[in-house]
């Protein structure tokens, strides 16, 4: 039962890195400012909300006597998938009104 | 805010804002559990219109279905992040950016919220702008499939106006 829980947390924590490393590399290689918000806006929720989620499944099977701590962790995950799509939506717009144009393929990176 | 929905509304926010206390603190004691009670209580009457704009009837059906949308929401968030990956780690990068514009029939706040937010978090698609009374939308698209996701198929905008009973048929 505890490799079992075990290998379920750690599938969960290494799944929320790799999406983060993810993110990483994609505001990296993406040619311009848009398309970079693209990547961390989505592979950082996920990331983050894997991550958690490890946690939330650890400390349910070791800490099983405090339910407490798991639900506010589960409040995390849900204000995180609140917050991020609204901060993403809020700089594309700020960019926007201030008339940055969107990268086309075959220019150059930016 | 009409006179009759207010005391409706300051009583379903301050019951979730001592729920919501109660889960933070934990604790029992008589102390703990009357802060609470005053807490909530200004809260919820200061900020009650900001969570219950009008009585709602329809508020129980809406919040069953949203509870159902969420879990296809999560799937569709999954099918964006390997949908993103994929345009990461691919060594040519598929991708060719471009902003479309569409209108919706949603008109309500918390609907025209949820499916900007549903956009934003789903494949290859931000929000931009929102023009609220006219229920359109400036999206930033990563390449051509997630747009015409959005612009053909239109399953988003079909399921958030099911959920929160907008649209042709219930206007």
């Amino acid at each position: 039962m505890f490799v079992i829980v075990d290998a379920l947390v750690i599938v969960l924590l290494a799944g929320g890195t790799f999406f983060t490393v993810v993110g990483t590399i994609g505001l990296l290689r993406f040619p311009d400012f848009y398309t970079r918000l693209h990547a961390t806006g989505k592979c950082d929720t996920l990331g983050e909300g894997l991550i958690i989620l490890g946690a939330v499944v650890y400390h349910l099977f070791y800490y099983s006597e405090s339910l407490l701590v798991p639900i506010k962790l589960l409040f995390l995950i849900f204000f995180i998938f609140i917050a991020n799509p609204t901060a993403t939506h809020a700089i594309v717009k700020a960019a926007y009104e201030t008339g940055l144009k969107p990268w086309k393929p075959g220019e150059e990176r930016r | 805010m009409n006179q009759k929905g207010k005391p409706f509304a300051i009583s379903l926010t301050f019951c979730l804002m001592f729920l919501f206390w109660i889960l933070l603190s934990g604790m029992w004691d008589l102390f703990h559990l009357l802060s609470g009670v005053i807490c909530s209580g200004i809260v919820a009457f200061i900020s009650h219109d900001l969570l219950v704009k009008h009585k709602d009837e329809k508020l129980v059906a809406k919040t069953i279905r949203l509870f159902r949308y969420i879990p296809w929401e999560f799937w569709q968030i999954v099918l964006a992040n390997i949908d993103v990956l994929c345009r990461v780690l691919h060594p040519k990068m598929p991708i060719d950016p471009c902003v479309i514009e569409f209108e919706t029939p949603l008109r309500g706040d918390f609907s025209i919220v949820t499916l900007a937010n549903s956009i934003t978090l789903t494949p290859g698609t931000i929000t931009i702008r929102v023009e609220p009374e006219k229920g359109k939308f400036w999206v930033h698209a990563l390449a051509k499939e997630p747009a015409d996701a959005l612009l053909i198929d239109g399953t988003m905008q079909r399921k958030v106006a099911d959920v929160f009973m907008e649209g042709e048929g219930n206007r």
